[in-house]
């Protein structure tokens, strides 16, 4: 401990410390408050498809339920479930920089990567189905439009097909989709963001820079996690959930 | 009156601590990189005057000699684009609110120098390629990318002008977050919230705007964007899609946006009356406050864009009384400047002259703006250049008269040098005069019916616009004398003191031009804002002087 030896009026600087800020406390502040204000950007970034999927949702019931139906409820629920788990051993290790715990800290850290990591190959799996099914909008993929296979009346079930009820058209699914993919798929970059700061985080981990006096940089990275994760928690009811009851499961 | 020493002049200021383009391109100082974005928005705003002024040319007769109506689209979608995204929102914030934040609450700093950095050069990005899709094309669009002609029927570069906007939304938004940060957690010991100059006030509502509204617009571009490459229909009715949502979607920030350049002004302005007229501002917390209640009402008032759109006209007389109520809160502030000028001591120099232009020039856009917040009237009167008229008074004789004045008054801090007063006395009145023979002419068009965007008319409209174009040549000329004098004052203006107005503010507690940690110490503030009382009585016993201001400690 070599501050210990300094004279107690001689201000100790943390290396950390910036030149324009008095204090830690005062850094430790402001990089919290500015996480915060940014997540407000966030929201009122999402706040725009959030806006979309509700006026046409409202506009289209049938064809929001039928499309809908049809995504994967089980790959939609296992990855919430791990998006949670996600947020809970960031949580840890943001409680175990705080107390000086170095070990747990980075293998906390590279735990929330690897559910972090598991949720985009899943949703990989389930982008593909969609591109399986013909299902990405308008022509996003070039040569490969928006066409899926619509099941007629009489027809054995089959679950690459899309049950169309009365009053729904293939655009109106469609709208669904495109606004499917723009929410899952920003967040989906949010997602990769947050693994490369995770990354960043987790090489200065390796080398110690973060412990009980500084640990502003993982706690702010925390809140980012921790928003992301909420987003999904609000897409998957809406995208999801909402409207099963509509009709059988497709 | 130990609080009124200023330091003694020294040779190392923050202009001079380092040479060389390195130093400028990666500075982490608020105040170099004030000066990084004053130069890169003055080069936009020529670019946008320039585009004002094929404009008017064209306009001088009616029947379209000079350019071809796509040329015209072109022009006036460039002219449009380039003055609201490049030079107005950035104007006052970027420039004299990255300088002057930190000064006046009295810290070193921003509180994110480096995310300070990238606001600039993200700016920079969005004009490098807004610049690009101009010169591969241009766009037709107007500035406000209406679909479904944006998306399917344009023939020109939609996507990337988008993008140019999109980019240099963030740097927006991270300018608004840095200031909320900074004015929350970085004040000097003392300054509490009322002590605050109505400068930092007005910059934390335009930044809660900045940070609120920016990521709708640029959610919004996005869809566009995509809408336009790979027609997925979210805009087209043909796919169930609505193009009303992207109105709403775009003016739920272009409207506020419109305080984004307005309030940053009306904290200009208030410094400006407050301290030339040396009296503490009339009802201090009423125009404190009157910025924030126009942020939040800001919000709320996007569908008088939409009166004659297709919105239900219930929606229309909700918007139409939340128009009328923004109104107070800027009523509260031309009131309560007025009432300051009442027995102060005014002095009619170069920053005063555009404050009280700015007081009347608002005024008559303000005004102008409930005809059209107003249902019926609005009927008559959307989309014809009364509307032009309107916003063109809040948005130059409001922002640019404002942003004129601040730079003007902080100029000596800036610099270090004065500018040549009666100049800057003449080039405001050029200002002031061919700015309203440009503008008062063309709401009498627009009441007499002539359309915005068009520039074949009937033969009875050309003298007001023959007027218009006059007024246009004149304030050409006012813009371009400041232009030169100010560049010539950088060098050969005379030397500027510490406080050169004697005024009370922080900023004007230290050295000019400032140093890099802007104060020798962290100030400690004892005193509340404007309180001019301490400062006169010193002049009145000699001891507030300028060579004893000036002399070594």
């Amino acid at each position: 401990m070599a501050e210990s030896y300094v004279e107690e009026h001689e201000v100790t600087h943390h290396r950390a410390l910036q030149h324009h800020f008095e204090n830690m406390e005062q850094q430790r502040e402001a990089g919290a408050l500015g996480m915060w204000v940014f997540l407000v950007t966030e929201i009122m970034f999402f706040g725009g498809m959030f806006l979309a999927y509700t006026l046409y949702r409202r506009a289209y019931p049938q064809a929001f339920a039928a499309a809908s139906n049809h995504l994967d409820i089980w790959l939609g629920a296992t990855n919430t479930v791990i998006l949670i788990c996600s947020s809970f051993t960031m949580a840890l290790t943001v409680y175990c920089t705080q107390v000086g715990k170095r070990q747990l800290q980075i293998l906390f850290l590279i735990l929330t990567m690897v559910f972090g990591a598991t949720f985009l190959g899943i949703k990989a799996v389930e982008y593909h189905d969609k591109y399986r099914d013909n299902l990405i909008p308008g022509r996003l993929i070039p040569g490969r439009p928006f066409n899926p296979a619509v099941q007629q009346h009489g027809e054995p079930q089959d679950p690459h097909k899309l049950h169309l009820p009365e009053g729904a058209s293939v655009r109106q699914v469609e709208l669904f989709y495109w606004i499917y993919f723009a929410m899952t798929g920003m967040h989906a970059v949010h997602m990769i963001i947050g693994l490369g700061i995770m990354a960043f985080l987790l090489y200065f981990s390796i080398r110690g820079r973060y412990g009980p006096e500084y640990h502003n940089p993982i706690e702010v990275s925390g809140l980012y996690w921790h928003f992301v994760d909420i987003v999904w928690i609000f897409l998957f009811p809406l995208l999801y959930l909402l409207g099963r009851h509509m009709e059988g499961h497709g | 009156m130990e609080e009124f020493k200023v330091p003694p002049p020294s040779r190392v200021n923050y202009l001079n601590a380092e040479y060389g383009l390195k130093s400028w391109l990666l500075t982490k100082d608020h105040k170099r990189i004030a000066l990084l974005y004053l130069g890169s928005i003055s080069v936009f705003f020529m670019l946008g005057g320039v585009y004002a002024m094929l404009i008017r040319l064209e306009l001088l007769s009616p029947h379209g000699q000079l350019m071809t109506s796509t040329t015209y689209n072109k022009v006036f979608t460039q002219h449009g684009i380039i003055m609201v995204f490049f030079f107005l929102i950035p104007s006052i914030p970027a420039t004299l609110g990255n300088f002057l934040v930190p000064m006046m609450i009295g810290a070193k700093d921003l509180a994110f120098p480096r995310i300070n950095l990238l606001s600039w050069y993200i700016y920079m990005l969005g004009g490098i390629v807004t610049i690009y899709a101009l010169l591969a094309g241009g766009v037709d669009t107007g500035w406000t990318f209406y679909v479904p002609f944006s998306t399917t029927f344009s023939n020109s570069y939609v996507v990337a002008t988008g993008l140019g906007v999109f980019i240099s939304g963030f740097s927006s938004i991270l300018t608004g977050l840095n200031f909320i940060v900074t004015i929350h957690t970085m004040r000097a010991p003392g300054m509490t919230w009322f002590r605050l100059p109505l400068f930092i006030w007005s910059h934390y509502a335009t930044s809660l705007i900045m940070i609120l509204g920016t990521p709708v617009i640029a959610i919004t571009i996005l869809l566009l964007a995509f809408e336009r490459l790979a027609h997925i229909g979210i805009f087209d009715p043909a796919a169930g899609g609505d193009p009303i949502l992207f109105q709403h979607l775009f003016w739920f920030y272009s409207h506020p946006a419109v305080y984004i350049m307005v309030l940053p002004g009306m904290g200009v302005v208030s410094e400006l009356i407050a301290n030339f007229s040396r009296k503490n501002v009339f009802g201090y917390s009423f125009v404190a406050f009157s910025s924030l209640a126009i942020a939040v009402f800001g919000f709320l008032v996007w569908g008088h864009h939409l009166f004659v759109a297709g919105q239900s006209v219930y929606a229309g007389m909700v918007f139409s009384f939340l128009s009328f109520a923004v109104a107070i809160p800027s009523a509260v502030k031309v009131f309560n400047w007025s009432a300051t000028l009442y027995k102060g001591s005014i002095s009619y120099a170069t920053p005063m002259l555009y404050g009280l232009g700015f007081i009347g020039l608002f005024t008559v856009g303000g005004m102008t703006g409930l005809f059209l917040a107003t249902l019926a009237v609005d009927v008559h009167l959307s989309d014809t250049y009364f509307v032009v008229a309107h916003f063109h008074y809040i948005m130059v004789g409001g922002t640019l008269l404002a942003y004129l004045g601040g730079l003007h008054y902080w100029w000596p801090k800036i610099t270090g040098r004065m500018y040549p007063e009666g100049w800057g006395r003449f080039s405001a009145l050029v200002v002031f005069i061919g700015f309203n023979l440009t503008f008062l002419p063309q709401f009498v068009l627009g009441y007499l019916g002539m359309p915005r965007r068009y520039h074949y008319y009937p033969d009875e409209y050309q003298v007001l616009h023959v007027l218009s174009t006059a007024g246009a040549s004149i304030l050409g000329v006012g813009l371009i004398i400041p232009a030169i004098y100010l560049l010539w004052s950088m060098r050969y203006g005379p030397i500027a003191s510490a406080n050169p107005w004697h005024l009370p503010g922080l900023e004007w507690r230290t050295q000019s031009p400032p140093p890099t940690e802007n104060f020798e110490a962290t100030p400690i503030v004892t005193w509340e804002a404007y309180e001019f009382a301490p400062l006169d009585e010193m002049e009145v016993v000699g001891r507030f002087t300028e060579t004893e201001l000036d002399a070594p400690a």
